[in-house]
């Protein structure tokens, strides 16, 4: 007999109608407001919490993927939204709308922890207040910044004060006694360890860690900002080879073109998707190698051999990617509706070059294999360090590499497929392992699946008849979706969910951009699995989570 | 088989050639063409300066600096096909204190900058920067950005500037090569105007901005000032 009470008992696969969700919220909803992708409940700012807590346990929307704040010129706004980890096409975006003069609203970081670090960037772009927030401070801009960016009575020619603080041990007080005594360590932001510009507070008890917390912002290039500045048809696209710039480029454009697409409906042809595909996972090839290689980097030390062996495959990829869109890293190749060219010429030879790679590939992975999944010091080293249970891993909001580490089977490429994925004959990989082992065997395996995909690919584009080779369907000079159409829409990068938010206003350029980076939901998870670990396991944990600051910052 | 003969160097025979090519002078393998140039005579004359000038342009030391999407490249050129070390300017220090070229491989935006000001201040002098990118000569993309500083050279001098976004490998090789020319043939950094300096905060002068932050910001803290509408 069960003990469970029949109406808090969800299996998240029941898909509800929005009105059903509207029945099972019952007075909390306060209006309608839907978006391209979701139903959309407006509710009051002091029940947020209630009405999350709602849709999380009894409707089984366990997946916060972004909080997208935004400026009206009568109110402020926050929007959760919100999907299944089990079926992400099932979304429903919460609508909180907070007072112009007075912008407060209820935090919702009690029921997502990931919400923690998403509403301090509302607060400190935008400058919305949550209450009942753990910690709200600036998150990107320096603490002594003036004014929020991307409100509307922002002055960007006022002059600004960025300070070089000393740091206080945060713990020191309540940490000293006979027994111990910790240590205040800066980490970052110029060290080799932390993947680029990020810094690490880290308080130490001997060689333990105690606490530690991210602290980023140190190349928050103001992307948003950017992608409002820019026209739908041609000025965004450039943009978002910049954000994961791990070679990831055409993985992040499809985010860009996949959301823009859905907004301004158009259809694209069968043929570009198929190209598509195959430069995206040429991508995700490339990306997965740097991650390996600096893994191995934070692991055995210096520019060692896997190192040098993952830059030698890189190049491979690169070459590849390079005869396609003209371009080493920043591919600029997506437009909306297609791509800019099609397959070099001769095409045999872009064609037997790519099978050359592909056949080489599972040599060099094996060779990997030899060299650091099999090595013994290798395993101790991340073999149960840096632990990630899957729970946690989902209250935080951690995708890709990260999440399928910790045996959580999401992705987006089967689960909410676009381009040609579902025509396709390949695997989800995921490791129960929930360590920095797992996270990077999810990687080397993914190579494989990836290899996979580009052979079918190539297979179809060797027999694609010539007459029907489209890759640009007709998509009007200027683009101007209509008034206050909304839409969020995510495709799997390299690092994970990788989202875009639009908020249309019947110009060509968007009022609302705001992305969703995998990298800035990953980090979060940092302290999880740093705490109480030895020092090296914090190194090991940062490079097992792959992140890529020019994405957590934007 | 041979057995009951063990291999045996024969080292009187090694010993005797050895000797002979000290005696003899120089084999083939030392003929460089800077020998050649110095003629019979194993002496040169040079200028202190000059000499000294020719070892830093030889071997220089970079600083393991990555910042952006530049950086990624910055990695393909020091790794194997582009390998930096072949012109010896090679192998990265994660240290300021060891190095004496830092390459600025990114977007300089303002929280970052009073630290790449601190790490720059930490190299020993002589020391010499290539600016990698367009964000480093004026913001590059980003130039319209709210955060960002535009060019690396609102804070520090720049030797050499590579242009690109970002900029191929053989471009930054291309880069170093012309900063190892310069720095052998003695010629530094032009002087540059540096909007954007580190100073305590005592020392800004007063103005609402300033009067503002007072109860926030120590005295003696290291502070630095955007003027934003000033930047180019």
């Amino acid at each position: 007999m069960s003990l469970e009470r029949p109406d808090t008992v969800d299996d998240g696969a029941v898909e509800r109608t929005p009105d059903e969700l509207e029945a099972l919220l019952g007075d909390l909803v306060v209006d309608r407001d839907d978006h391209l992708n979701a139903p959309g409940f407006v509710i009051r700012p002091d029940t947020v919490q209630e009405t999350l807590s709602v849709l999380k346990e009894q409707a089984g929307y366990d997946h916060l993927s972004v909080v997208s704040a935004q400026e009206y010129e009568n109110r402020y706004e926050s929007i959760y939204h919100l999907k299944k980890y089990d079926d992400p096409t099932q979304e429903v975006s919460v609508v909180v709308p907070a007072d112009k003069d007075d912008p407060v609203s209820e935090s919702a970081e009690p029921v997502f922890r990931t919400a923690d670090w998403h509403e301090r960037e509302a607060y400190d772009l935008i400058g919305i207040e949550y209450d009942d927030h753990p910690d709200l401070r600036r998150i990107l801009l320096p603490e002594t910044w003036q004014g929020h960016p991307l409100s509307m009575d922002y002055d960007k020619d006022r002059p600004q004060i960025a300070t070089l603080p000393e740091h206080a041990n945060p713990l020191q007080d309540h940490h000293k006694d006979e027994e111990s005594d910790t240590m205040f360590l800066n980490i970052g932001p110029h060290h080799p360890a932390t993947h680029g510009v990020l810094h690490l507070k880290t308080v130490l008890d001997g060689e333990q860690v105690v606490d530690v917390e991210p602290d980023i912002g140190y190349l928050h290039r103001s992307e948003e900002q950017m992608a409002q500045n820019g026209t739908y048809r041609h000025q965004i696209m450039p943009y978002p080879d910049r954000w994961d710039y791990i070679s990831a480029g055409l993985l992040n454009e499809w985010a860009y073109a996949r959301a823009a697409e859905d907004l301004a409906d158009i259809e694209v042809p069968e043929y570009a998707q198929v190209i598509r595909t195959m430069g995206a996972e040429m991508c995700r090839i490339a990306a997965h190698m740097l991650a390996l290689a600096t893994f191995a980097l934070d692991i055995n030390g210096d520019f060692t051999a896997t190192f040098m062996y993952a830059i030698n495959d890189r190049e491979r990829v690169q070459n590849l990617l390079e005869d396609l869109t003209g371009q080493r890293l920043m591919f600029n190749y997506f437009r909306l509706g297609g791509v800019v060219w099609d397959l070099p010429e001769p095409r045999d030879e872009f064609f037997s070059k790519t099978r050359d790679f592909l056949d080489q590939l599972p040599e060099s992975i094996e060779e990997y294999h030899n060299l650091i999944t099999s090595n013994e010091i290798f395993q101790m080293r991340t073999i149960d360090t840096g632990v990630l249970p899957p729970e946690v891993a989902k209250n935080y909001g951690a995708t890709g590499p990260v999440a399928r580490g910790s045996g959580v089977d999401y992705d987006l490429r089967r689960d909410d497929p676009y381009g040609y994925y579902d025509e396709l004959d390949w695997d989800v990989i995921t490791e129960d392992g929930c360590d920095n082992f797992s996270r990077l065997l999810v990687r080397m395996r993914e190579v494989e699946e990836s290899a996979k995909i580009i052979e079918q690919c190539v297979d179809l584009l060797e027999d694609w008849p010539e007459d029907e080779r489209n890759i640009q369907a007709n998509v009007p000079r200027t683009l101007r979706p209509d008034d206050d159409t909304e839409i969020y829409r995510a495709v799997e990068a390299a690092k994970g969910e990788l989202g875009i938010y639009i908020r249309a206003d019947g110009t060509d350029k968007p009022a609302r951009f705001k992305i969703r980076s995998p990298c800035f939901s990953n980090l979060q998870t940092l302290p999880e699995m740093a705490n109480g670990e030895y020092i090296p396991d914090v190194v090991a944990a940062l490079g097992s989570l792959d992140i890529v600051l020019g994405e957590v910052d934007r | 088989m041979s057995s009951d003969q063990p291999f045996i160097t024969d080292e009187s025979q090694v010993v005797t050639e050895t000797r002979d090519a000290r005696m003899t002078g120089q084999g083939d393998r030392f003929n460089s063409r800077l020998r050649e140039a110095f003629g019979s005579s194993p002496f040169i004359l040079t200028k202190f300066d000059k000499f000294l000038n020719w070892c830093r342009g030889s071997s220089m030391f970079m600083l393991q600096f990555g910042i952006a999407c530049c950086s990624i490249e910055m990695m393909h050129t020091y790794a194997v096909k582009h390998d930096l070390d072949r012109f010896g300017s090679g192998v990265p220090r994660a240290s300021p204190r060891q190095a004496d070229v830092m390459i600025v491989p990114g977007t300089i935006v303002s929280k970052f900058a009073p630290r790449m000001k601190r790490v720059y201040d930490q190299m020993p002098e002589p020391k010499f920067v290539v600016g990698m990118g367009s964000c480093t000569i004026s913001g590059g993309p980003f130039q319209e950005g709210y955060n960002v500083i535009k060019g690396a050279e609102e804070v520090i001098p720049i030797d050499i500037h590579v242009p690109g976004c970002p900029p191929r490998p053989e471009a930054l090789v291309y880069g170093v090569v012309k900063l190892q020319e310069r720095v052998a043939n003695g010629e530094a950094a032009p002087v540059t105007v540096k909007p954007y300096e580190l100073e305590e905060f005592s020392d800004l002068e007063r103005d609402e901005l300033v009067d503002k932050l007072a109860d926030q910001i120590d005295d003696d803290e290291l502070v630095m000032r955007y003027n934003f509408a000033d930047s180019p």
